[in-house]
């Protein structure tokens, strides 16, 4: 047994936190820099910091992650980080000449306290930044949030930097993805291209970390929004934010900029949730949605259908972030499952808010917790205690997956062992019919793993 | 692959650093060296990253948790600070571990944080220390807890130390103690390994005389175990009849380390990262250490033949000589098969602090030519061999370290070997504490570069056109898309062993397939670069577009 020394037994914890369920928000400001063309991140710290995240990003893409560091020694963490991010705008315009740098914070310069706003205008004023470049900041101290709020921080400053308010508002839509995969992000362009609605989505990695193999590599590939997009998000006439935690920060701070409303929606993970997206950008737009999607959205109910026998009532537990998890329990219930428990790292009262509205009728008994010691350790000891059928969940779940011999859906961040999550969407209904896949798959080979040769069958 | 040459590397080395800023240029140039004829000629390393610079380097805290306390199987690590650190360092390393039993203490899978919150930098987290090392006893009972400082934790000024002590006193039968690497400290993970290694001679080493007993009982120091190196090496030394009583710190338990005083010689694998500990084995224990290789079949004969010959026992030196034919038939079909495919290859490999120089071993044994090497926080030594040492300056960054001030143990000291006999060992070949570094070993007009910066590397792969380019993770894909295979030799692309003989075969294999894969020759679509279309269906197409 890998997790050996798991107690069935839960024993509240008040300081330790075992296995955890989320990470540091510095990764998801990282991430959505990605998302902006001819970006190059930054970390304002201790070079660890910046290793270890791009190690992870490359890990879960297995693509370049270039980002640069402050590299921060001990004297800098004595004097402050002023001198050290002026030297290195400095290299970085020299030698990679990207056209925007995205700083992000970690915690040893929050620590000190380092005012990057601040360090950022003496930059410009002294004349240390080229002509025409941008620079983006967002404070990302890791003692508070997760990856998550992260990548929300990211998004609002982009916002921040670029959106260029109009009074004259114009046909087009702001979407903001939610912390979801470059496929997802592309395929997000497609269902909106389907309805002809124009749009700009910010932060789109596709094109960025899903690059092709050409014999060359690009520092700053062709994928990102562009500068020029970024600015027209001020004269988009609404916002549609994908992901109460991952998206709102952005959708609010373009309202504060450019007075465009917004609205808040559930990740279009599953078919109700993507249902409901659709329908709002129809409301919103005037667009019908078109006989094609409405197709898509048969072939994938259509399968459900078929196999409804192989997904009722199987328990499932899962780990992973809050708008992800609230659109994919919404869809594990709709397809007759039962999710029986649920962790994520990421803090946030609105989590077991919204959750219980999703969960509780439906499934009374079923555990969730989010936040500070809401981790894999935790959530391993109530499977000990309610076995579940099924484990969805980021890579680190294979080891309880293997030591209770639970079938096991990857899906979260990081993935790390496995490839698909880069190329194939779980957004849409397109992205339903791929997690319905995976789950069957899961469950259906274990059912032949595991049936007696007596009842071993062919067809399923 | 190019030719090379001092003078065409020297022009080379100009166009790289011709981009730099010139502060960075100063800086850089003196850690971009061509070698040459020069045997006085240095490098500089072992210091600051340029800020802004892409580089391969990490943090103290990496080099400390990760790297030396990450494969040791039975202690509980708490990451005191944000999730962060104590995330990233969770098994991500590959460090393999075997308990003895099945149901022995295995705490590998396992991450352990305190995850600082706000309140806690603002009023100070020791109290919540306090309570995690408290739950982490409670719930798991471990014989030992370390605990490990991230950034904040040294700038709010938290004394791990003294928590350490007050529940190690408290708890009775689990050791505690805490390791203050933040990650500001230092220049790279070298400092985190300084840091680690003498918080373990501190604190646990000599604590035990229950070591393995045996005629010929040896240390390995600074082994890993990646992939499954240190069952390879454990595996042949049994065979030879020597006794490994520990090895720092793969496959490791912390008992091992409590009673590694009891072995009578070091043998040291990585000597960037533990030197300093057979320094002090030697001076408070009397045990001398030699520098050994595992990695490359000739490399692992020699590393073999260097222990028998320091035990100066007949026996054992026939017993290690049957080992090696036995092994040596193995290799050499294989290498028979092989080596045809790989002669005349080219690879760079840059790494570490010491894979960038061992594995030129194995690279030698395919026939393959090294264009360019360099360690990512390696120190002078390790590139110039230890002749370096008295002419290598502290700086500030590195001032801070510190440095344990060890003396004969009154009761444990008993020098193995007399200066007499060490002296005669010497006659014969056998060279003490001494390690020669990469510098001897690297060709004129080849590029010795440390801790290279990603511009560096894609200008090296472009000119120079390598058919193997080995570093880490966060390289790896770059370099594929420049249609050039990467092999990591941090992770081993989750492949291994490499060491001994069967790791030597296992990489002969590896390389073989990684440079002569088909998938290179499908890079690039066939159509592209063919020019004007003249199809039938052109002219309509063009029509359509036109509208
Ligand atoms: S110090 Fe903070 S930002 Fe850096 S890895 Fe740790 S938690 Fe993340
Ligand atoms: S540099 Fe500091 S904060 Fe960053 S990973 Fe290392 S210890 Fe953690």
């Amino acid at each position: 047994m890998l997790l050996r020394h798991t107690p069935a037994e839960v024993a509240e914890r008040k300081a330790l936190t075992i296995n955890p369920a989320k990470t540091c928000q510095p990764i998801g400001a990282m991430y959505a820099s990605f998302g902006i063309h001819g970006c190059l991140p930054h970390s304002h710290g201790s070079q660890g910091c910046c290793a270890y995240h791009r190690s992870t990003l490359t890990r879960h893409y297995k693509e370049p992650v270039m980002a640069s560091t402050s590299s921060f020694t001990e004297g800098a963490s004595v004097f402050g980080g002023q001198s050290n991010l002026i030297a290195a705008l400095n290299t970085i315009f020299t030698v990679y000449n990207p056209d925007v740098v995205a700083v992000h914070t970690t915690c040893l310069s929050e620590t000190i306290g380092d005012d990057v706003t601040q360090i950022k205008k003496k930059a410009f004023d002294d004349g240390k930044i080229p002509e025409g470049k941008r620079i983006v900041n967002v404070s990302t101290p890791s003692y508070v949030g997760s990856h998550v709020t992260g990548f929300a921080g990211m998004c609002a400053a982009i916002a921040k930097e670029f959106c260029v308010p109009t009074e004259e508002k114009t046909d087009q839509i702001n979407l903001i993805p939610g912390w979801v995969e470059p496929a997802d992000m592309r395929e997000l362009k497609r269902l909106m291209k389907e309805m002809n609605v124009p749009m700009v989505m910010y932060p789109d990695t596709s094109g960025v970390l899903d690059t092709p193999m050409t014999g060359e590599h690009d520092m700053f590939p062709k994928g990102g929004t562009t500068i020029e997009q970024l600015e027209t998000t001020g004269s988009s006439f609404h916002t549609f934010a994908l992901g109460k935690f991952g998206s709102e920060d952005a959708a609010r701070e373009i309202q504060r900029i450019a007075k465009t409303p917004f609205d808040v929606m559930d990740l279009p993970i599953g078919i109700r949730a993507t249902d409901r997206f659709l329908m709002k950008v129809s409301e919103i737009t005037g667009m019908p949605v078109p006989d094609s999607i409405t197709d898509e959205r048969g072939r994938a109910v259509d399968l459900i259908a078929d196999m409804q026998q192989y997904f009722s009532g199987k328990k499932v537990a899962l780990f992973g972030d809050p708008d992800q998890l609230f659109a994919l329990t919404e869809f594990l219930l709709d397809i007759d499952m039962k999710p029986v428990h649920i962790v994520s790292g990421t803090p946030g009262k609105y989590f077991s808010q919204k959750m219980s509205e999703i969960i509780d009728d439906e499934v009374p008994t079923a555990n969730y917790r989010n936040g500070s010691r809401a981790d894999t350790f935790l959530l391993h000891q109530w499977i000990k205690n309610e076995p579940v059928d099924l484990l969805i969940g980021n890579s680190y779940g294979k080891y309880i997956a293997r030591d209770e011999d639970i079938p096991f859906v990857r899906m979260g961040f990081p993935i790390v062992d496995r490839i698909g999550h880069q190329y194939f969407p779980t957004v849409g209904y397109s992205g339903a019919i791929r997690i319905a896949e995976n789950i069957l798959n899961a469950l259906m080979d274990r059912q032949d793993r595991d049936a007696p040769e007596e009842r071993f069958e062919l067809v399923m | 692959m190019a030719d090379i040459d001092i003078k065409k590397s020297e022009n080379l080395k100009e166009q790289v650093m011709d981009k730099y800023p010139s502060k960075v240029l100063k800086k850089r140039s003196k850690q971009v060296v061509v070698k040459n004829t020069d045997p006085e000629q240095r490098i500089q390393a072992n210091v600051r990253t340029v800020p802004g610079i892409i580089t391969q380097r990490g943090c103290c805290y990496a080099g400390c948790k990760g790297v030396v306390l990450g494969p040791t199987r039975d202690i509980i690590n708490i990451t005191h600070g944000p999730i962060g650190c104590g995330f990233y360092s969770w098994l991500t390393r590959r460090n393999q571990t075997k308990p003895e039993t099945p149901d022995g203490a295995n705490y590998m899978q396992y991450c352990f944080s305190t995850d600082m919150q706000d309140q806690n930098i603002v009023f100070g987290g020791e109290k919540l220390l306090r309570e995690a090392i408290q739950e982490a006893y409670d719930i798991f009972h471990p014989s030992a807890i370390a605990i490990f400082s991230t950034c904040p934790v040294g700038l709010i000024g938290d004394d791990i130390h003294a928590i350490a002590k007050e529940m190690k006193e408290k708890f009775g039968d689990c050791n505690v103690f805490g390791f203050s690497c933040e990650g500001y400290k230092g220049v790279s993970q070298s400092a985190g390994h300084h840091i680690a290694n003498n918080q373990i001679f501190k604190h646990v080493v000599g604590t035990s005389e229950n070591g393995r007993k045996g005629k010929f009982k040896i240390n390995l120091l600074g082994e890993y175990n990646i992939g499954g190196d240190a069952f390879v090496i454990e595996n042949l030394l049994e065979r030879c009849g020597i006794t490994l009583v520990s090895t720092f710190s793969g496959n490791s338990s912390i008992e091992h380390f409590a009673a590694c005083h009891t072995a009578d010689l070091n043998c040291i694998m990585c000597h960037r990262s533990i030197n300093y500990v057979a320094e002090m084995l030697d001076t408070k224990y009397g045990i001398p250490w030699i520098k050994i290789n595992f990695i490359g079949a000739k490399a692992s004969a020699k590393s073999l033949r260097k222990i028998a010959a320091y035990f100066e026992d007949e026996e054992l030196t026939k017993r290690v000589e049957e080992v090696i034919a036995e092994e040596m038939v193995g290799v050499d079909s294989v290498l028979e098969e092989i080596r045809p495919k790989t002669e005349g290859k080219s690879a760079m490999l840059f790494v570490g602090g010491s894979r960038a120089h061992h594995y030129q071993e194995l690279f030698k044994e395919l026939g393959m030519k090294i264009l360019a090497a360099g360690y990512e926080f390696g120190h002078r030594d390790d590139y110039e061999g230890r002749r370096a040492l008295s002419t290598i300056k502290l700086d500030a960054d590195t001032r801070n370290i510190e440095e344990l001030k060890v003396e004969p143990d009154p009761e444990q000291y008993n020098p193995r070997k007399t200066e007499e006999e060490k002296a005669a060992l010497k006659e014969k070949g056998l060279e003490f504490s001494e390690y020669e570094g990469m510098w001897p070993d690297m060709p004129e007009g080849t590029f010795i570069i440390d801790d290279i910066s990603q511009h560096e590397t894609e200008k090296l792969i472009k000119e120079l056109k390598p058919d193997l380019f080995c570093a880490g993770i966060k390289e790896k894909y770059a370099i594929q898309k420049m249609g050039v295979p990467m092999k990591q030799l941090h992770s081993y692309d989750y492949g291994g062993p490499f060491a001994g003989f069967a790791g030597a075969i296992n990489w002969y294999r590896e390389i073989d397939r990684t440079v002569n894969s088909k998938v290179w020759q499908l890079v690039g679509a066939p159509w592209e670069g063919t020019g004007k279309l003249h199809g039938s269906f052109i002219k309509k197409v063009l029509v359509e577009e036109e509208k």
